[in-house]
């Protein structure tokens, strides 16, 4: 067994580091605790970061790779960790909690005739001696996984009483914390104990296990929402601050080029940009051997032009609050002092700025990862192997036309992209009102 | 006040939407309704009309209404066969020696130096009415010198106020030939055709030599040019000069690219403001057949009406002996055609199309493997049938093989799965048994396939049925049918060629294999995956090199790809089209042919060549047997499937008969337009009660709407 | 103005030749002449020779930027890419690769792309405001936060999601509509609806908040307070002041989008099987027909300075403090 450290997962983790670090920062200054104070207050704001947090968790499980011994397959510690899901697949589509395929074939019966029959699955609801007895089995076996789940929930909670003391515990956000928490485990803990037993929702055309697939798809979405922050803020971010302080011909050029660039259809100038790397990898194929290496770097590509297509809106608004600032008399006086440009940047004009950076950056991750969707639809997303909910949707859109309708890809992708982007959105409320200086009072 | 103008919006998009003639979702104005027009849908819009260029399915199924070569397939009988259209009978063959000496017809192919194809046309035959051929009172052509004043109001060649029209002559047929190598027309099969017309290869040097003598802007007459081997003996005959003997000549002479083209008409086309205005022959045909295109509008729909001026051919009178049970000959000796009007439909999404199909407002559909549960189910003896929804709107499907083959292919210069080595011929052979055909037929073509034994598709000669036809390699005979064999055999023969395990013992890894493949759609993805599974079997590992279209081309022609999926759709039925895909002098690195495996073997070079030029005789059955055999052994190919075209037909349509081989069919289709209306409005009654629901929602919830609104008046008041 | 007019005029010449710049060499390096021609020749029996006229015959022969065999000014001139800007920047667009006019198809295919995107704008503006204003109507009550979270609901899903779910309901189950396709003249309306029905939807949620922050933040202004305290009823209130001082930023934003309505909706229209630029600019990326491509990168970035010039004027009309300089 040996690790594999993808591009993307370096840069996710790198990601995850950088925000812990700004955490620590964070809590010893004082001015910046105060907006994080009012949404630790905001119980919507509490139980959508924890909600985030459980889909990052999961997430960042599926970014740590290795090889295995046994067969050398790359996989994450996510494949690993559900492991049952991924290798149990059915031949093709088959319906949540079934027991029989959903097309019929042809079937050699024990009397030697022959007939076209729904044949059994391999996997789901194996266990049952008779298929009809399928949803008192169910039903049993969700009591007892979400039990188990509240059990735990139980056990962490007064792991944390003795720790933070009842007191606190019962007190916002913990509560609330707490709470979100327990309804996670419950269904966690539910849906595990049953897709032990059943595909919870269903299988695809090729019979993989749908929820294996959606829960794969979290580290997608994930991806593409906080990367492509990670590649349009030193453009944005830089460039912004720089037009709206040194202004001229500094300015002019800057705006110059973020004209352009926005004058040009987002999608072509993605289409173009996949295509070019498609280029250069059937140019360098000896750098791209394995097939997850491939599409993690298509990935990492599709993060990169599209932050690079939308750093412009964040420029923007930061070259006007800049030439905002810099007319402030601190500012000046800083100059007139003599400290140099780039002190001053650092010390007075970044900091003033962060805010419109932390609310930009929220805001733009729910749609980062809905646009990932609709690229996917035009056949300039991530690549075909990768499992993510656009690509889920794609194929679904075809299934909807079948009849008997396969409604479970699509459900399970809408299900957790909704539950995300929800989360998300939710989040970036919060954070909105609570950093934007104009709604400070309310 | 708003309560009423909310009702009046409801009742205005009532009105609107039941204020229609006949069902709310019909896509056609109502005045069409009891018209007898044929709907069709297309999923993309053909690149090229022009038959010189025109080379893919979805362009025939629109020319060849139009266009008319010498020859067709005949509609009914099977296997297939030609008949004359406009000729007067088959073309008379006659073989020369070197010396111009007539030869008889036993003559030994090799002592052929040319073949002679005399074609006689009938007398009397029409072009459509087209302004190319309007003269004034003194005979001067009309419309031959137009300028851009004169084409106000003119969308389509049929806007012009006069119209008229002349005779075929043998002279429009050579015309054609010799537009096939136009500089600027760029046939595909111009290279091809250079090689077997005699003296079409000089020509063509000779006219790119004149044509770059003159102004670009002017027309370029070919007439003076005369080609040494093509030539019209009088006003009904010509000759066609073949070098060698290459009995599959016929076959093209059914194909657009050897359909008439008159003078007029190239001329009348070359002029700038036609250009500017894409009026141009790629746009608009002009034929002699039964329907000529009367709008062309690229980003919505083609429109072909009746010609008025068409031969009159007649409904065959003889077919295959389920014909006359099948009501297909009850039409026999009645003039053709029977449908006024054909609709080509742009339909880019195969969803909305089906839909649409299945509401009555398409005649016709294929089946996506999507909906294919929800058309097909399978019979006692596993014959596909209609579901009992379908039959209930009186849909009938007819199923058919198409003369296609795809397969998986191996470069064969390439240094791990090439060669022909021992070694290497059982890796490929390995493989080709891992490969389960059977499921991917079941798994993504819902049955709609058969395993290929071998290149030749069943109903072309050569094809095989029983014990002797199966690839021994890769199947046994057991209980009637072939059984693939076990994947310990394969993974024995793996063991033999050096990976035993599957285990690359130069890595210790395992052996990394590279599927080459252009796109990636969520198609692919599930098509991608399961060829990994099958490779996995063996303990492989296969690598996909998705590119998009042109990366993949690229590298097929300078080899760097080693393994990838393709396919072969006959341009004739003869055996001899699907054996030179691995002919080495079709290679498609050295040559740039279509031998994509770049298979080279000397033995089977020579067996085809000998094959290729004999008649369907037991001589030749057994040198396709033998060629079979190599194949079998060098497996440069993983034999994939020939897809079965199952198609579905309303009841309202008569006289469908699947003719994989002919294109220009729609002329034989009669259809009853008053039932098909009364269908339609049956199968489209809106439902209408979720809008009623939605309104008395909205009437019931005014009321506490209201309510909440005073109560909030009086809260702000108060504020 | 019009010294402002004209310097903006002059101010998008350079922007053009960049955005010029930026899709050749994206294009040309994915997609070299040799490749565009055997796209467009067909897969079957192409030679060499057939690949070297195609380009000859349509200027793809020359090189690219820099012409080191041609003497003084030519060196620039004559190359692929002088040769094609030069005629975009005059509005010939010429004939795209496979042969077409590309102006007439231009033309032709504006109409139905107007037909979608206008209704969809002017409905999507009163269904938004309607909304909007009554969310500040009932601002601080349970139906403001329901509204809110409805909203939120409404962005968190994917506009995909929408138009199945209306192809699937409306065209499918209850067959009030056409499930696709597109109809010259009145019978347009038909297969309008429902792109109209979803685009609207689609853009309530991110649209109705948008509003009523712009909202909220005018009714806390010091005069609204006066007005309030004169004793003007809430309505009024809303309408009298709210709105008319709310509808700058609103319709300036709308001005600035006008010109880029031409362009159409690649997503909608490629669903719903509508003829227009949208679906035009789609199948020439995956036909990779340089010659439309360009052509409509450069008439989108062209229409996107002529939003940004229309701004700047709307907001001389509605605020006379604004003077163009």
């Amino acid at each position: 067994m040996s690790w594999v450290v993808l591009w993307t997962d370096a840069l996710l983790f790198a990601l995850a580091a950088g925000i812990a670090a700004l955490a620590l920062y964070t809590r010893r200054q004082e001015h910046l605790r105060r907006p994080w104070r009012k949404i630790a207050r905001s119980r919507t704001g509490v139980a959508a970061l924890t909600v985030l947090a459980a889909f990052a968790t999961i997430g960042l499980l599926d970014s740590i790779h290795f090889r295995q011994a046994s067969n050398g397959q790359v996989v994450s510690l996510l494949d690993r960790w559900i492991e049952p899901l991924r290798i149990r697949s059915e031949k093709t589509y088959s319906a949540p909690f079934a027991t029989h395929l959903y097309a019929r074939e042809f079937q050699t019966l024990p009397d030697g005739g022959k007939a076209w029959l729904y044949p059994r699955l391999q996997y789901g609801g194996a266990h049952l001696q008779d298929p009809n007895d399928r949803w008192r089995d169910v039903t049993q076996r969700a009591l007892l996984g979400g039990g188990k789940g509240a059990a735990v929930w139980l056990l962490l909670n007064m792991g944390l009483a003795l720790i933070l003391g009842l007191r606190r515990l019962m007190w916002p956000p913990w509560a609330t914390v707490s709470l979100t928490l327990g309804i996670l485990l419950v269904i966690g803990w539910t849906v595990a104990e049953l897709s032990l037993a059943y595909h919870v929702l269903g299988t695809d055309k090729v019979g993989e296990d749908v929820l294996y697939q959606s829960l794969k798809s979290i580290r997608t979405g994930l991806i593409i929402g906080t990367l492509t922050t990670l590649v349009m803020l030193p453009l944005g971010l830089g460039l912004g601050v720089v037009a709206g302080y040194f202004g001229g011909w500094i300015d002019d050029l800057i705006q110059y080029l973020y004209t352009t660039l926005n004058s040009i259809p987002g999608v072509l100038l993605i289409a173009a940009a996949i295509l070019m790397l498609q280029v250069y990898m059937a140019a360098h194929e000896e750098q791209f051997t394995s097939l997850v290496v491939r599409a993690d770097m298509r990935l990492f590509f599709l993060c990169l032009i599209l932050g690079i297509t939308s750093w412009t809106g964040l420029c923007r608004l930061l070259r006007a609050e800049t030439l905002k600032l810099r007319e402030m008399e601190y500012v000046q006086a800083a100059r007139a002092l003599g400290v140099s440009h780039p002190i001053i940047l650092l010390r007075h004009i970044f900091p003033n700025v962060f805010h419109i950076v932390l609310i930009s950056v929220v805001l733009d991750f729910s749609g980062l990862v809905l646009a990932e969707a609709v690229l996917s639809y035009v056949n300039i997303g991530v690549d075909p192997t990768t499992q993510s909910w656009g690509n889920m949707i794609n194929s679904a859109r075809l299934e909807l036309a079948r009849e008997p309708v396969v409604w479970w890809t699509l459900a399970a992708a809408f299900a957790f992209m909704f539950t995300f982007v929800l989360a998300a959105n939710l989040f970036a409320d919060v954070v909105r009102d609570a950093f934007d200086p104009r709604r400070a009072e309310e | 006040m708003r309560i009423i103008l909310r009702f009046a919006y409801l009742w205005l998009l009532w009105l609107g939407l039941s204020g229609c003639k006949g069902p709310l979702n019909n896509p056609y104005p109502a005045v069409e309704r009891d018209r007898n027009i044929f709907y069709a849908a297309l999923a993309e819009f053909p690149k090229h009309l022009d038959p010189a260029l025109a080379y893919s399915a979805d362009e025939y199924s629109l020319i060849n209404q139009t266009y008319e070569p010498p020859l067709q397939y005949h509609y009914l009988q099977r296997p297939y066969v030609l008949t004359p259209l406009t000729a007067a009978s088959l073309p008379r063959v006659s073989y020369f020696n070197a010396q111009g000496q007539k030869l008889p017809e036993s003559t030994p192919a090799d002592q052929i130096a040319y073949s002679e194809y005399l074609i006689t046309i009938r007398p009397g035959i029409y072009f459509q009415p087209h302004p190319a051929f309007a003269k004034d009172a003194s005979g001067h052509f009309l419309y031959h010198r137009l300028t851009a004043r004169d084409l106000k109001n003119i969308h389509s060649p049929m806007d012009f106020p006069v119209l008229a029209s002349r005779e075929l002559t043998a002279e429009d047929y050579v015309y054609q030939i010799k537009r096939l190598v136009h500089p600027k027309v760029h046939s595909p099969i111009a290279g091809l055709m250079q090689e077997h017309i005699v003296g079409l290869a000089e020509f063509a040097q000779e006219i790119e030599h004149r044509y770059q003598k003159i102004d670009p802007q002017e027309f370029f007459d070919l007439r003076p040019y005369p080609i040494r081997g093509v030539y019209a003996l009088d006003r009904y005959r010509y000759v066609i000069r073949i070098r060698g003997k290459y009995p599959q000549f016929k076959y093209w002479l059914a194909m657009p690219f050897f359909a008439p083209i008159p003078w007029e008409v190239d001329r009348f086309y070359q002029q700038l403001p036609l250009i500017e205005r894409n009026l141009t022959l790629d746009w608009y045909p002009v034929g002699t057949g039964p329907y000529l295109l009367a709008e062309n509008n690229p980003n919505r729909r083609i429109v072909l009406v009746k010609n008025p001026n068409f031969h009159g051919e007649t409904y065959p009178s003889e077919g295959e002996s389920a014909d006359t049970s099948l009501g297909l000959l009850r039409d026999a000796g009645q003039p053709l055609p029977f449908i006024d009007e054909i609709q080509f439909i742009l339909e880019r999404e195969f969803i909305p199309a089906w839909n649409k199909f299945l509401q009555g407002y398409y005649e016709a559909s294929g089946i996506s493997s999507d909906s294919f549960d929800q058309a097909i189910r399978f019979g006692a003896q596993n014959q596909a049938e209609l579901t009992e929804e379908l039959k209930a709107k009186g849909i009938r499907l007819e199923t058919a093989v198409a003369p296609s083959i795809f397969y998986l292919g191996f470069n064969m210069l390439d240094p791990v799965v090439g060669g022909l080595e021992e070694t290497k011929r059982k890796l490929r052979q390995a493989i080709a048994i891992a490969i389960d055909q059977e499921e991917y037929i079941s798994i993504f073509l819902n049955g709609r396939g058969v395993a290929a034994q071998g290149v030749l598709p069943p109903g072309i000669f050569g094809y095989l049925e029983g014990p002797q036809g199966i690839n021994r390699y890769v199947y046994t005979w057991k209980n009637g049918e072939p059984q693939r064999k076990s994947i310990e055999e394969a993974r024995k023969l793996l063991a033999e060629a050096g990976y035993p395990g599957g285990r690359d013992p130069s890595t210790g890894g395992p052996l990394l294999l590279y599927l080459d493949t252009p796109g990636g759609g969520p198609e692919d993805k599930a098509r991608l995956s399961w060829y990994r599974k099958q490779f996995e079997k063996l303990g492989i590992e296969l690598v996909i090199r998705a590119t998009d279209y042109n990366r993949f081309q690229q590298k097929m022609r300078v080899g760097l790809a080693q393994i990838f999926t393709w396919g072969w759709n006959a341009d004739y039925p003869d055996p001899e089209n699907f054996f030179f895909l691995l002919y080495s002098k079709n290679g498609k690195v050295k040559y740039g042919g279509e031998n994509a495996a770049n298979y080279e073997n000397p033995e089977f070079d020579r067996l085809f060549e000998q094959m290729r030029n004999l008649d369907d005789t037991p001589a030749r059955l057994e040198l396709i047997q033998k060629l079979t055999e190599i194949l079998h052994r060098d497996a440069p190919w993983v034999f994939g499937f020939h897809p079965k075209n199952f198609t579905l037909y309303h009841g309202w349509l008569a006289n469908v008969k699947p003719n994989q081989m002919a294109t220009g069919t729609l002329k034989y289709l009669r259809l009853d337009s008053k039932q098909r209306a009364q269908l339609r409005a049956a199968w489209n009654r809106p439902i209408l009660w979720p809008l009623y629901l939605l309104l008395l929602g909205l009437v019931i919830g005014w009321f506490p709407a209201w309510l909440k609104y005073r109560k909030r008046m009086h809260e702000t008041a108060l504020a | 103005m019009t010294q402002y007019l004209l310097r903006r005029v002059l101010y998008a010449f350079p922007i053009l030749v960049g955005v010029n710049l930026i899709t050749f060499a994206l294009f040309f390096v994915v997609n070299p002449p040799d490749d565009m021609a055997r796209m467009q020749l067909g897969h079957k029996h192409v030679t060499q020779e057939a690949i070297e006229k195609w380009k000859h015959e349509r200027g793809y022969d020359l090189p690219l930027l820099f012409n080191t065999q041609a003497q003084g000014m030519q060196r620039l001139t004559q190359t692929i890419f002088f040769q094609k800007s030069v005629n975009l920047f005059l509005f010939r667009f010429g004939r795209s690769d496979s042969g077409r006019d590309i102006v007439a198809d231009i033309k032709e295919r504006m109409g139905p792309s107007l037909a979608i995107a206008v209704p969809t704008l002017l409905l999507g503006l009163i269904v938004n405001i309607t909304f909007a204003l009554l969310l500040v109507f009932f601002r601080r009550t349970h139906f403001e936060l329901s509204g809110l979270a409805a909203c939120v609901v409404l962005m968190s899903t994917s506009a995909l999601f929408y138009i199945i779910a209306g192809q699937y309901l409306f065209g499918k189950v209850m067959k009030l509509v056409p499930i696709s396709g597109y109809g010259g003249g009145m019978s347009a309306i038909k297969f309008v609806l429902l792109p109209v029905l979803v685009g609207v939807v689609s853009g309530i949620g991110s649209g109705v908040r948008w509003y009523r922050t712009l909202f909220v933040e005018e009714i806390e202004k010091d005069y609204v307070r006066t007005a309030r305290a004169k004793g003007l009823t809430e309505p009024k209130i809303l309408f009298r002041h709210v709105l008319p001082n709310a509808l700058i930023p609103i319709l300036t934003g709308v001005v600035a989008i006008l010109p880029l309505l031409f362009l159409g909706s690649l997503l909608t229209e490629s669903f719903f099987g509508i003829p227009g630029l949208g679906s035009y600019t789609i199948d020439a990326i995956s036909r990779q027909d340089f010659a439309i491509v360009r052509a409509m990168v450069f008439l989108g970035s062209a229409l996107y300075i002529l939003g940004l010039v229309l701004t700047d004027i709307s907001y001389t009309l509605v605020d006379p403090r604004v003077r163009l300089e």
